[in-house]
């Protein structure tokens, strides 16, 4: 325990020396990630393999090439976010310098998550190295090949003072979290968010939650269904249902629920073959006690397809419930697995009532050919993001801002936003110490002239 | 909880969609400006008796620098509300890809007692323009601005969507239970703590507008005068309870001597020979304040100054010099009409005696060369930065207004006000057709689906070129 306080203590020391703010040393440290990156790719997949079951394509595309045009976005654009701004100036302030200086915070907390384990750390820490700022680093420890992957690599390409990993489980947290950061980014769940929150509220330290909560799938009655239900598919099932920004639950009418489910399966069988179990393809769920967690959802449910699991290999078959009852467990919580219930309702109206009355998601989907409709979802809901017409792509555009609002979370970060997040806009005023005439106005006496000029 | 009906009207409202229109934000807005039109005697009257607030001061940031934002913001309010759209890559070029601007809901503003209509207008006016509902806490502590607000604003805005909750503590207490979708909070960084944990348990986002010791420094070359001048009007101003007031200040011992008499020529200047009968001049809030402001005029040697008056709670305009790090003026943030002077060797021990403190929310260095100036800016940190002025940089609305560390998290003023009270949210909106450019990404994965992928998503660096 008293390690941490060290390590926290030595990042402080490190950041206050200053030599993380100089512009060439953070694109330095960044270039030796992606070094990292690019020369410990083979470890980096064998261990995203260990822990998920994520074959090699997969575990690239989804979390290394993901990281590599960060890295690169990250250095291409570092001089210009971080030169100082200039801002529009009013009559009294004329004739001085007014900008808004981006400045590191000074010592941030990462805690990553296990289910895209490298690059929920990875691309929180590229944002922090980019705005000059100390980083302690705490990947979560169920993804364990990840984490000490993580905590073997960094101190091997990184300023180990600055940039030192923490590994551990909750009391290791804990006392992490006693410490006093400058600012907290915590992936996870709405419950151990409050907690992170908490803790920062002692050290008034900012904080971003990237959160999670059930992503609603809208799908029109007026839509390509076999499109559709293919983005669906793909996005419901990619990491075995273990994305922050999948789609939880769909909400269609009742009239086309039996295509959507046929649709589903026709792209199954495209995408896993005739046995799931064998494909290299697909996933497992990550240990025995989320494995428990999600087969129990099914309890009393309409399986229309799937079911099929397998305890010792952490194996569940990708599954379809029908006529789901708003009510039931699978529609309380994050399903975080691949079941897919399909709630049906009347009308747009009713989707957005139903959407409305639930805490606000970290993504909201909705698929139709009708443009105005989708506008209309967009406007009379709210959401962390929104997907029309697929899922999860939001997420990879780099001008867009990723986060959630409510019980999804609070801030927001990739690309820019993440600089953003981990610096300080600092106004800045630099007037003239002469021309002092123009502040006679300002100065007591006070008159009802001065008043209305 | 005897606010929950309340909250859940608010909310019905909001949920109802009628803050949503720019037109319905506007005509509120604009009901604002006519508060501040109509009322304009009742708020300096009532700035009066809570503080002693002189007319001129309470015109200026109570009503002038209300509408200054309030015009801003009805000016570029369409502007602010469009959906911007995003730079995008190769697979989404073909989308819609922007940011809505969402409001969140159901927003609480727990304003202070110093500039009792300011501070809770001007974030109501970003908390309206971005389409939220809002209850407003104002200070019981400046009791006639409270009583003003609670009894007029009403009649100037919809109250299905906006109401005041007056109380003390326990109602505040009471209050902060209920789930809000944002709290925006100026005070202290106790109350702020208290503040931010309450916040946790709903998981609502917060601002801090929070305080601490604003460092002056003062080098050895520079117009005296002048900066006496500056200094004295950000000290004095509001009796010196003014969250950014240069807080203390740091010189030579050389520098001290020189500035004394260009201090109390300044204050002369400003106040007359005896600044208790000058209009000009406030007084202390309330009694607690000024038993507590009183306390730390044992500090160094009082220089120029230092009388007071319980009665009218007054307390002089004081210079105190040779302050030392543990006297009681530099044991917390004053807010009252002192400024203690700190002799330090040179412009580096200065330095290094701001960066040994809490980061406040202002900085403050004089100094006719510039390099000056600018070494003190970059090796310091705190919300904003003023050189060769005090206070000024709040009056440029294009500039984020806000703390870090213990004065605060968060900013606002002007179109970061709008942004602090709207949930930035990212939207694609893609086309149902060229579904062939999508099967790169769909199982069964192959090194040659993950090529074409690669290509299509990648982010080059410019400069590299991949011929060699």
């Amino acid at each position: 325990m008293e390690r941490t306080q060290h390590v926290v203590a030595r990042a402080r020391a490190a950041f206050t020396s200053g030599r993380s703010r100089s512009l060439e040393f953070r694109i330095q440290q960044l270039k030796a990630l992606e070094r990292m990156v690019q020369e410990k790719e083979k470890q980096i997949l064998a261990a995203l393999h260990a822990d998920l079951h994520k074959s090699g394509p997969n575990a690239y595309s989804h979390e290394i090439l993901g990281v590599l045009g960060e890295l690169a976005l990250v250095m291409e654009k570092l001089p210009s976010w971080a030169a100082p701004q200039p801002v529009k100036k009013n009559l009294m302030t004329m004739r001085d310098e007014a900008y808004i200086n981006f400045e590191p915070l000074g010592v941030v907390l990462i805690i990553g998550a296990w289910n895209y384990p490298f690059v929920l750390v990875m691309q929180p820490l590229i944002g922090a190295i980019a705005a000059g700022n100390a980083v302690v680093v705490k990947p979560s420890e169920v993804s364990e090949n990840t984490a000490k992957l993580v905590a073997d690599l960094l101190p091997q390409y990184l300023d180990q003072e600055l940039y030192p990993v923490v590994t551990g489980g909750v009391p290791e947290t804990t006392e992490l979290l006693t410490q006093r950061f400058d600012h907290i980014l915590y992936t996870g769940n709405s419950a151990v968010g409050k907690i992170v929150m908490a803790a920062a509220a002692k050290h008034l330290t900012p904080v971003t939650l990237e959160l999670g909560g059930k992503s609603p799938c809208y799908i029109d009655k007026d839509c390509d269904l076999a499109v559709a239900c293919r983005r669906i598919t793909w996005g419901k099932y990619m990491n075995c249902g273990q994305t922050c920004i999948a789609p939880d639950y769909i909400l269609c009418d009742p009239s086309i629920q039996s295509q959507v489910v046929e649709n589903i399966k026709a792209t199954l069988q495209e995408f896993y073959g005739e046995d799931v179990k064998s494909s290299p393809d697909y996933e497992r769920i990550v240990n025995k006690r989320h494995f428990r967690r999600v087969m129990g959802l099914l309890e009393g449910q309409k399986i229309a397809h799937g079911g099929e699991s397998d305890e010792a290999s952490c194996f569940i078959a990708p599954t379809i419930l029908t006529d789901v009852s708003p009510d039931s467990k699978v529609m309380e919580e994050e399903i975080f697995g691949p079941v897919l219930p399909i709630v049906t309702v009347k009308s747009v109206e009713e989707a957005i009532d139903f959407i409305n009355s639930r805490e606000k998601p970290l993504a909201l989907y909705v698929f139709s050919n009708n443009k105005k409709l989708i506008r209309r979802v967009i406007s009379e809901t709210s959401s962390g993001g929104l997907t029309g017409n697929d899922v999860l792509m939001h997420s990879v555009v780099p001008g867009l801002p990723f986060g959630g609002v409510g019980n999804s979370g609070m801030g927001a970060y990739h690309g820019r936003y993440s600089f953003e997040t981990f610096s300080h806009r600092r106004a800045c005023l630099i007037k003239d110490l002469k021309m002092e005439v123009v502040n006679k106005l300002r100065y007591p006496p006070g008159s009802q002239e001065k008043v209305d000029l | 909880n005897p606010y929950a009906g309340l909250v859940s009207h608010l909310r019905a409202s909001w949920l109802s969609g009628k803050t949503r229109p720019m037109e319905y934000r506007m005509a509120q807005l604009e009901a604002l400006g006519r508060f501040l039109d109509e009322k304009k005697q009742e708020i300096l009257e009532a700035t009066d008796l809570d503080m002693g607030k002189p007319s001129f001061e309470a015109y200026f940031t109570e009503v002038l620098l209300c509408k200054n934002e309030l015009n801003v913001t009805l000016n570029n309010l369409s502007h602010w509300m469009k959906d911007e759209h995003v730079d995008k890559n190769l697979v989404t070029q073909l989308d819609s890809a922007f940011i809505r601007k969402d409001p969140y809901g159901v927003v609480l503003i727990i304003a202070p007692w110093n500039y009792p209509i300011h501070l809770f207008l001007v974030p109501l006016i970003g908390a309206i323009a971005a389409g939220n509902c809002v209850i407003v806490k104002p200070s019981e502590i400046s009791k006639n601005t409270e009583r003003l607000v609670a009894e007029t604003l009403s009649c100037y805005l919809d109250d299905d969507c906006f109401a005041v909750v007056t109380g003390g503590v326990q109602e505040t207490t009471w209050l902060l239970e209920n789930k809000f979708d944002y709290i925006f909070f100026t005070g202290s960084p106790s109350v702020g703590r208290i503040v931010m944990t309450a916040a946790a348990k709903h998981l609502t986002p917060v601002t801090l507008e929070l305080g601490g010791k604003n460092p002056c420094y003062v080098s050895d070359t520079c117009d005296v005068p002048n900066v006496a001048r500056r200094v004295v009007w950000g000290r004095f101003f509001n009796a010196g309870q003014t969250c950014i007031a240069p807080d203390y200040l740091l010189c030579s011992l050389e520098m001290q001597e020189k500035l004394m008499p260009a201090l109390r020529e300044a204050i002369t200047e400003f106040f007359g020979p005896n600044p208790k009968e000058s209009p000009d001049f406030g007084r202390i809030v309330g009694d607690k304040q000024f038993q507590r402001v009183r306390k730390l005029l044992c500090s160094g040697r009082v220089a120029i100054g230092g009388q007071t008056d319980e009665a009218e709670r007054y307390i002089a305009p004081t210079i105190l010099a040779d302050v030392q790090p543990s006297d009681p003026a530099m044991q917390e943030e004053i807010f009252g009409p002192i400024l203690p002077i700190v002799v330090v060797a040179n412009m580096d021990e200065a330095i290094d005696f701001i960066n040994a403190r809490p980061r406040p929310l202002a900085v403050y260095a004089f100094s006719c060369d510039s390099k000056v100036v600018n070494q003190v800016l970059e090796r310091t940190s705190s919300g904003g930065f003023c050189g060769n002025d005090t206070l000024m940089h709040l009056t440029l609305s294009s500039l984020p207004f806000g703390g870090i560390g213990n004065s605060g998290l968060g900013k606002y003023h002007g179109k970061f006000t709008f942004d602090t009270f709207s949930h930035h949210r990212g939207c694609l909106h893609r086309n149902m057709g060229l579904e062939a450019l999508n099967a790169p990404r769909y199982p069964p994965y192959t090194q040659q689906k993950l090529g074409l992928l690669t290509a299509t998503f990648e982010v080059k660096r410019r400069g590299v070129c991949t011929l060699l």
